[in-house]
């Protein structure tokens, strides 16, 4: 893992779906560099490629051209277990409809991640515990997604996404199902997770209002980066 | 690593009782059809290997006419006469015992009891041939048979039936128009293979019948045991020669007499329902092996509804192969329970028909060993297509699924 060089590095990314003339291309050739410790909103109308890149980024999906190095290594070619292991260990997910597990509780839910990692249970019921603290859920941890709000269960999410302790948190659309109110909660989260921890966060959204918290705002158009501009320094 | 995966998979059964009831279902009636069938099977056979043993080994019965199935009675064609019994006694070789018989249905009164019973007449090797043991008392003598004593032997069902509490021994019993002694009480026997109470009986010497019951001297059925099992044929053949003559059946005639091998009879009865256990038990396992599909329907069906949960599960980094290894682990612990429930539902069902039945309740540890072997195997073999088209869904795909 170099330290000085990009966590995330698209370089040509193409991305083909079908074979021979019918194919569609979702990437037509991406360049992106992320730096570590960067907050980035991936904005851009639908069909433009931005889940695709986050599919990619996430090592969810491989590029059909081009080379993805992640923390240095070059990880385009990884298959699916390595992929797996590769997404245990430095990447966190959210996504838009908090996909936690129904009738687990909130803890286990958080342990998840853990329990395929390998971890022996002490430590991941206090790992866990306090990833639930770091979202604020603390006395929370026995009840199930049915049992709360969607803003708690969004927090559930994230604390998933953060109790491996990743270099990258990626969220899908984490507000899309939430009210502004909270929202605005959500974000402030995911911002001080970025500021306080230097935890990486790629989130994919269409509202520009969460876009403002990101300090850098990526758009794609037809499967290219159209648009890339940096608000403020982290 | 295994076992937090199986701690997986034992959580998801239990979050899912609905689901996995209905998923065992299958199962537990195959493996309860298989176990109730082979044990109700096997049940009856051994009752129908005890009848056989009660019947007395290697024993031949021969009766006047040809129409003979059924319990003794006194035949309609011409009977035996003591000279017969004297010949075959003299020209058979290889005979343990000979015991010739009548018998009459009459009624027996004993105080103010009375009871319908087969009262038979024979002479001291009639206990040799038919096995008979005795519970108190004697059998007649040799005297008593030359005699035509008033004495006899009674059976279970008389002495409870007649005596209830008092010792039968030295008792009189009146039989048909006169009074007997009794000496002896036979050990029970239960029911015979065509289905009549043996132990509903009074045996006296055949001389004593002879004058005082059936008023004439015929002989019903004559009864042979023969000491070794492998002489049995030659015993029947001698026997069916020797009766021609007597009888003076003419060359190339049909025989007016039978020579029956009960053994035979009641192995071909033995092996007739080993056969329908067998088929029983086939059939039961069709079931089983549907029971199995419907593991496996129920598992591809909880594939493609939790193709959600296994996406987050890929997604946060599980494995193909510890996907697979849970959905497997799902199929076979739901197997093995269903395995469980419907061996104790089957025995249940077994032991209800055999206290039903009256048969043995004759559960076989192998075959519950087995059904309990076979229904794990059951999960591992329609488990493992669903749980290996779970471990390969492909993460985005199964992520994005409603």
């Amino acid at each position: 893992m170099s330290e000085a060089g990009p966590l995330v590095s698209l370089a040509g990314v193409e991305r083909l779906y079908g074979e021979g003339g019918g194919a569609v291309r979702a990437l037509a050739g991406v360049d992106l560099d992320i730096a570590s410790g960067s907050f980035v909103a991936i904005m851009g109308p639908s069909g433009s490629g931005k889940s695709t890149a986050m599919n990619i980024i996430g090592c969810l999906d491989r590029p059909t051209r081009g080379t993805y190095r992640f923390a240095g290594v070059d990880v385009t070619g990884l298959d699916r277990d390595q992929r797996a292991r590769l997404r245990r260990s430095y990447l966190g997910f959210v996504f838009q409809g908090y996909n936690l597990l129904a009738r687990t509780t909130a803890l286990e839910n958080v342990e998840l991640p853990l329990i395929y990692r390998g971890l022996p249970r002490g430590q991941r019921r206090q790992r866990a515990a306090e990833a639930i603290r770091l979202v604020g859920l603390e006395g929370r941890e026995h009840h199930t997604p049915a049992q709360l709000s969607g803003g708690q269960q969004q927090r559930v999410a994230i604390a998933r996404a953060i109790v491996t302790e990743p270099l990258l948190l990626l969220a899908d659309e984490p507000t899309g199902n939430l009210d502004t109110a909270r929202s605005h909660e959500i974000m402030d989260l995911l911002t001080g997770l970025n500021r306080e921890r230097g935890l990486t966060v790629v989130m994919v959204t269409h509202e520009p209002d969460m876009a403002a918290y990101a300090s850098r705002s990526i758009r794609f158009v037809d499967g290219h980066v159209a648009g890339d501009e940096t608000r403020r320094a982290t | 690593m295994l076992w937090e995966t199986v701690k997986l998979a034992m959580l998801s059964i239990r979050r899912n009782v609905l689901r996995s009831v209905l998923t065992l279902l299958g199962i537990v009636i195959g493996v309860a059809a298989v176990i109730a069938m082979v044990t109700i099977g096997s049940g009856t056979s051994q009752k129908v290997q005890d009848d056989l043993s009660k019947l007395g080994s290697n024993m031949l019965i021969v009766r006047p006419g040809q129409n003979t199935f059924g319990p003794p009675t006194v035949s309609e064609a011409r009977s035996f006469k003591e000279r017969d019994v004297a010949i075959l006694r003299s020209q058979l070789s290889g005979v343990r015992a000979m015991a010739p018989s009548a018998s009459k249905t009459t009624t027996v009164v004993f105080g103010a009891l009375n009871d319908q019973a087969t009262v038979t007449g024979s002479d001291t090797g009639f206990f040799t041939v038919q096995d008979w043991t005795f519970a108190a008392g004697r059998p007649f003598g040799e005297a008593e048979v030359r005699a035509g004593a008033a004495v006899c032997v009674i059976g279970e069902t008389i002495r409870s039936t007649l005596f209830g509490g008092i010792d039968p021994i030295g008792q009189r019993l009146r039989t048909g128009g006169f009074d007997c002694q009794v000496v002896g009480l036979l050990e029970a026997k239960g029911q015979s293979a065509f289905g009549t109470d043996q132990d509903n009986t009074v045996i006296m010497p055949l001389r004593t019948f002879q004058r005082r019951l059936a008023g004439s001297t015929r002989i019903a059925n004559i009864y042979i045991s023969v000491a070794n099992r492998e002489d049995v044929p030659r015993v029947q053949a001698d026997t069916e020669r020797i009766l021609r003559e007597l009888r003076r059946v003419a060359p190339g005639a049909e025989d007016n007499f039978t020579v029956r091998d009960m053994t035979q009879i009641a192995s071909t009865l033995a092996a007739t329902s080993t056969v329908m256990t067998a088929l029983l038990g086939a059939v039961a396992a069709v079931s089983l092996l549907v029971g199995g599909i419907g593991i496996m329907n129920i598992m591809l069906v909880s594939v493609t509804e939790r193709t959600r949960e296994i996406g987050i599960r890929l997604a946060i980094g599980a494995l193909g192969r510890q996907v697979l290894t849970q959905f497997l682990v799902e199929a076979i612990v739901l197997a093995l329970f269903g395995g469980v429930i419907g061996i104790a539902v089957g025995l249940g069902l077994a032991g209800m028909a055999a206290f039903g039945m009256a048969i043995p309740f004759a559960a076989d540890p192998r075959i519950v060993a087995l059904a309990f072997v076979f229904s794990g195997l059951i999960g591992v073999i329609f488990g493992f297509f669903p749980a290996r088209r779970a471990a390969r869904l492909d993460p985005i795909e199964a992520l994005r699924h409603e």
